[in-house]
């Protein structure tokens, strides 16, 4: 690893300044950050230490939302008795994700901004072109070996999947990210790739995630995060969905219904064809596989990644009947 | 040579051959105090790295090493330029081209991640960030990137492994029922928890290597042979690895280049292979694809197997990963016919992983036999006991020993395989359906000579001493029992020293041959020592026990006392204080007497004195049957085996403790290659894509569930001195198939390329 300077942050607008310096990153529980740096991917000049700064460790809960500090661990929030009685769709997608001694190390700013597990991407040395490591230079994955890249929200300059599971529960509730200065909806925060992969985020430079706000709901309430994948843990999504329903008082028809899937596209996939087509309408098995298939509007295979348009959908509807089920709601 | 019983008497305990004594060296390992090869502290170390190529095929036209050499702590840059003045080693056999010059470091590219270039530096972050200053000009030439590339061929004929008998395709005509298929399975990697890599370290012209090795004195040589010293000059060291599956039985160009740097540089070298060179570093099994055709009578005999096979090989070495090894013998057969070839591709020469050959063979044949059950309305259990095989048809000869009756009968009754119903997709809960399947394995008993010493001091320790190592198989652990077993004392009480090229030596632990051969040596160290002691105690003026007009005397519980009746009992150390010695020390082994010091020699350092299966009078194997039950959500594809049961036959097992940990660890290795495991090339270039464990995936404990194991072996004397067939390589065999077709049986899809991923099931 080439040399880097280390910096301590002592409070959030030191840590926004120092980042500001060229090639600044902040460093949280790491593994992202020293796991791309080994493999030649991220090379900052200077390493901001966020670990040490108080107060945004917290997780609060309250009849209205979750606020959760940016440095709250994976596995504490995984783990919290509120999020996971007003928020199991949360806990249960980050209690999936990665293994233990992860979820202890790394934060919940640091895991929204993981970055793609592309093998091109995290491959520099044999594949110089990127066009999210150096615009312009081309994507050598279209092609090549993608079994694990997206079908959903791709273009012709990157087809890399957003691998985290947190964000796909977090766009399906409506949650923000806090900027501080500002506040952004999870789904605006991530960015298509377009024709600059390399921007994954509305993140500007020297902002900083403080923490994230998750409004309540009663959707959110009757939620879950249903992960398919061939290892029966410690893998990223094949498929993911993260669902929550609420019917009218007539325990039957669908009032509101979230629906978000993972690991299938370029950024955390709300799915709202799906949500339109359920909204006032009783769930039953056929209905349900119908509005689902509706998840994978505009898929594009790459040839290795065929079978995701064929499962997505059904880790959705399963989700989905899931929960119908779990408030009495399936016709 | 007296053969050790289990004890009848006394408290039965743990120590002795056949008790279940835990790992000798366990709590130095979990406790962290086990120094592994890249832990030693030595002083004044420079740390190399390696260089591999970013293309599968070609010339390095040129390195620049400018910025490299100008970069902080950088000591030395070697690349094709350098002449490293290195021969050329024997290979495994003892064959050794003459003065043919060895260079580690090629020109020319084979594969797409050859080492061919080396960085050193004071730091190892000095040496990663100046190997990224290098500047490598390459002429690429056309690439083979793998089997399926369709400019690989049909490749060669391996002749060796032609293997015919009867009329098979004669037969396979009249045959009223016959099955086709083509069956594959992907490059697949050993993935130890320990990488390679090694410290090394010269004083003059002598050099000591801590590597970790399933052969002490095999590796020493490759390193004599390459820089041309004594044999006796090195000293390779390697007392605990974690793991091998056969990836650490040889020294590699990467082993060279650390040793060349530390002469070089007269300083100590630490070479650290990163986890993805670790891929491409030296082979894993190569991938393979096979055609079987079975031909039966409608009441399900077998009439005609033929099979033919193909494995993926390097560009520059032949390596037959031989599909058709259990496939001749796992069944009785009249006509018979296998050919198995080698196809070229740029990869690193593939290798020996746990059940080289039987397992893809075992995959192929046993995938076979569960088509044609279904295909005859036969229960797959039922076909194999029609068909099996009261002698091996391949070499005629007699079986030393064959329980896998007895495995396939008391797996049956285990694992409930009579409630099985025959019907594909009719066990369910919900949207999970639920199959059961059989596979059956084998794994050839191979023999080969070793040596042990023996040393008894005067405080009554024994010391057990080899060069024979342990990769956590329980080296340490069975060779304490079998002295304690001699002498009669606790094993807390005897001391095993291994791991090191400078003590006596022995065969590699490789191809499940190890125990076999080590105990015998142990054990006939520990006899003529304790014959020893006998004569002496019975003789020497100064003991106890010569008048008690005894002609023998007896080992027991922690004391020496006259066979028979009453009489003076002594321990170890009084009897050594009363024989006035501080330590008697004996050395045996089990070459045949007269053996020369080159016979010696060559025994330690090659394979040359290893001796098959079939050499002898019988066909010796171990066996086993595995019954798998499989979940699959119909949905999604996935597959997750919920129940396990296996039974063996591997003779008598010298500690069953350690034998049930190497058959469970088999068996879930099993588990990876059948759902997980495939190394993923990118077609272009051949460069591997998944060479890490984020992205290459071996099961994790929640993939595993209960493994019931079972031992339905027998003594087998003609495999081994004490009777023990191999227990290592033979538990991953058959595990794959008889999950395929668990999987088979829960959803009705035949998926015959591993792993079987979601993706194919739904
Ligand atoms: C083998 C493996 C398997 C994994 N499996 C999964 C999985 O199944 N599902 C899943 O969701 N994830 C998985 N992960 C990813 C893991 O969850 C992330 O690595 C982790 O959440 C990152 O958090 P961190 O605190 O360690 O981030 P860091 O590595 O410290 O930071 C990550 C990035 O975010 C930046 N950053 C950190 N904090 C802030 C902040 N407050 N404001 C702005 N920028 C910030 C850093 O500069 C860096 O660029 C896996 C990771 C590994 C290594």
């Amino acid at each position: 690893m080439r040399d880097f300077s280390y910096f301590r942050a002592s409070s959030v607008d030191e840590a926004r300044n120092a980042v500001l310096q060229a090639g600044g990153a902040l460093l949280a529980g790491g593994t992202t950050l020293l796991d791309l740096a080994k493999c030649g991917v991220a090379e900052p000049a200077t390493v901001v230490d966020i670990t040490h700064l108080s107060g945004l460790g917290e997780i609060n809960v309250d009849a209205s939302s979750a606020v959760i500090g940016a440095l709250a661990r994976m596995g504490d929030v995984a783990d919290h008795t509120q999020i996971r009685a007003a928020f199991p769709a949360v806990a249960e997608s980050l209690s999936l994700a990665a293994s233990a001694q992860l979820r202890n190390m790394a934060t919940i700013g640091g895991n929204l901004l993981q970055r793609t597990r592309c093998p091109y991407f995290r491959d520099p040395a044999t594949f110089p072109a990127c066009n999210k490591r150096n615009p312009g230079s081309g994507c050598p994955a279209i092609g090549g070996v993608t079994r694990n890249h997206a079908v959903l929200g791709t273009s012709d300059a990157c087809i890399a999947t957003y691998p985290g599971d947190l964000a796909v529960a977090l766009v399906a509730f409506d949650a923000f990210v806090d900027l501080g200065s500002r506040k952004v909806s999870v789904d605006d925060f991530f960015l298509l790739p377009g024709d600059t992969p390399d921007r994954e985020t509305v993140l500007g430079r020297g902002e900083m995630i403080v923490g994230i706000g998750i409004p309540a709901s009663a959707a959110a309430r009757n939620s879950t995060y249903l992960k398919v994948r061939d290892r029966q843990s410690y893998e990223f999504a094949a498929a993911s969905a993260a669902v929550g329903v609420e019917l009218e008082a007539d325990g039957k028809t669908v009032r509101d219904i979230r629906v978000a899937l993972g690991g299938v596209a370029t950024k955390p996939w709300r799915a709202r064809a799906v949500e339109q087509a359920l909204i006032g309408k009783a769930l039953d098995v056929e209905t349900v596989e119908r509005a689902s298939g509706l998840a994978m509007e505009g898929a594009v295979s790459h040839g290795g990644n065929r079978y995701k348009i064929e499962l997505a959908p059904r880790v959705v509807a399963r989700a989905i009947l899931k929960m119908a089920q779990n408030v009495g709601g399936l016709a | 040579m007296t053969i050790m019983e289990t004890r009848k008497h006394g408290d039965a305990s743990d120590g002795m051959i056949g008790g279940r004594q835990t790992r000798f060296e366990g709590q130095l390992k979990v406790t962290g105090a086990a120094t592994y090869a890249l832990e030693y502290p030595v002083e004044g170390l420079a740390h190399a790295v390696l260089v591999q190529s970013t293309i599968p095929a070609g010339q390095v036209v040129s390195i620049d090493t400018s910025k490299a050499l100008e970069a902080p702590g950088v000591l030395l840059v070697l690349t094709p330029e350098d002449d490293l003045g290195l021969t050329t080693a024997s290979d495994w056999h003892g064959n050794r081209p003459e003065n043919q010059p060895y260079h580690p470091l090629p020109r020319e590219v084979r594969f797409n991640g050859e080492s061919i270039a080396t960085v050193i530096a004071e730091t190892r972050e000095q040496a990663v960030e100046a190997a990224k200053l290098l500047d490598i000009v390459y002429a690429e030439a056309p690439s083979v990137a793998s089997l399926d590339d369709p400019n690989a061929g049909e490749g060669k004929a391996v002749d060796m492994l032609n293997v015919a008998w009867g009329d098979a395709e004669a037969a396979l005509a009249a045959a009223p029922v016959m099955i086709e298929a083509e069956y594959s399975t992907p490059r697949e990697y050993h993935v130890a928890m320990e990488p390679h890599g090694l410290t090394v370290k010269w004083d003059g012209d002598q050099l000591t290597v801590w590597e970790p090795s399933q052969w002490s004195h095999g590796m020493a040589r490759s390193y004599a042979e390459w820089f041309a010293i004594p044999y006796e000059n090195v000293r390779l060291i390697s007392p605990f690895i974690g793991g091998g599956f056969g990836s650490k039985g040889a020294a590699l160009a990467y082993s060279a280049v650390a040793a060349f740097a530390a002469r070089k540089l007269g300083r100590p070298v630490k070479l650290a292979v990163t986890r993805p060179q670790n891929f491409t570093s030296y082979g894993g099994r190569a991938a393979t694809r096979q055609t079987i055709r079975l031909g039966a009578t409608e009441d399900g005999v077998l009439q005609a197997i033929v099979h033919r096979g193909a494995s993926e090989t390097s560009t520059y070495a032949d390596w037959p990963e031989q599909t058709g090894a259990a496939t001749s013998i796992l069944y009785k057969v009249e006509n018979f016919s296998s050919q198995h070839r080698i196809v070229p591709v740029n990869t690193v020469t593939p290798g020996a992983l746990r059940g080289p050959g039987k397992n893809p063979s075992a995959y192929g044949i046993e995938c076979a036999m569960d088509e044609l059950a279904w295909k005859l309305g036969m229960d797959p259990l039922d076909l194999r006991l029609k068909n099996y095989a009261d002698r091996d048809y391949q070499s005629g000869k007699p079986w030393s020993t064959r329980r896998l009756r007895e495995a396939l009968m008391e797996g049956a009754e285990a694992f409930g395989w009579s409630k099985r119903s025959h019907q594909p997709r009719s066990m369910r809960e919900g949207r999970t359906l639920i199959g059961w399947g059989i596979g059956c394995g084998t794994f050839p008993v191979i023999q080969a000579p070793s040596e042990a010493m023996i040393r008894i001091l005067g405080n009554g320790r024994v010391e057990v001493v080899s060069g024979a190592i342990d990769m956590g198989q329980g080296t340490y652990t069975i060779l304490a029992q079998t002295a304690a077993d001699v002498f009669g004392v606790p094993v807390s009480q005897v001391d095993v020293k291994l791991g090191d090229s400078r003590l006596p030596g022995s065969a590699i632990a490789g191809g499940s041959m190890l125990a076999g051969s080590i105990l015998g040596a142990v054990h006939k160290a520990a006899t003529a020592a304790r014959d020893e002691l006998i004569g002496l105690a019975l003789s020497d003026a100064n003991s106890p026990l010569r008048d008690t007009g005894a002609n023998t005397l007896t080992f027991g519980d922690g004391r020496i006392s006259v066979s028979r009746g009453e009489g003076p009992s002594l321990t170890l150390p009084e009897l050594m204080a009363a024989l006035g010695r501080d330590e008697l020390e004996i050395r045996r082994n089990t070459l045949p007497d007269g053996a020369t010091a080159q016979e010696h020699h060559q025994a330690w350092t090659t394979m040359a004195k290893v001796r098959g299966p079939t050499m002898g009078d019988y066909s010796m194997h171990s066996w086993c049957a595995h019954f798998a039950e499989v979940r699959v959500d119909e949905d999604f594809g996935t597959v997750r085996v919920s129940r396990m049961v296996s039974a063996f036959d591997c003779g008598r097992l010298y500690n069953p403790r350690l034998v049930e940990s190497q058959w469970r660890g088999g068996i879930i290795m099993g588990i990876g290659q059948a759902l997980l495991e495939e190394g993923l090339v990118d077609q272009r270039n051949g460069r591997m894509m998944n060479s890490n464990v984020g992205d290459y995936l071996v099961p994790t404990n929640s993939d595993i569930p209960d493994i019931q194991v079972i031992s339905v072996g027998v003594p087998d004397f003609n495999a081994s001195a004490l009777g023990g067939k191999g227990v290592g390589e033979v538990g991953i065999v058959g595990v794959a198939p008889a999950i395929a077709n668990a999987v088979f049986h829960a959803t009705g899809k035949r998926v015959r390329d591993l792993p079987i991923t979601l993706e194919k099931l739904i």
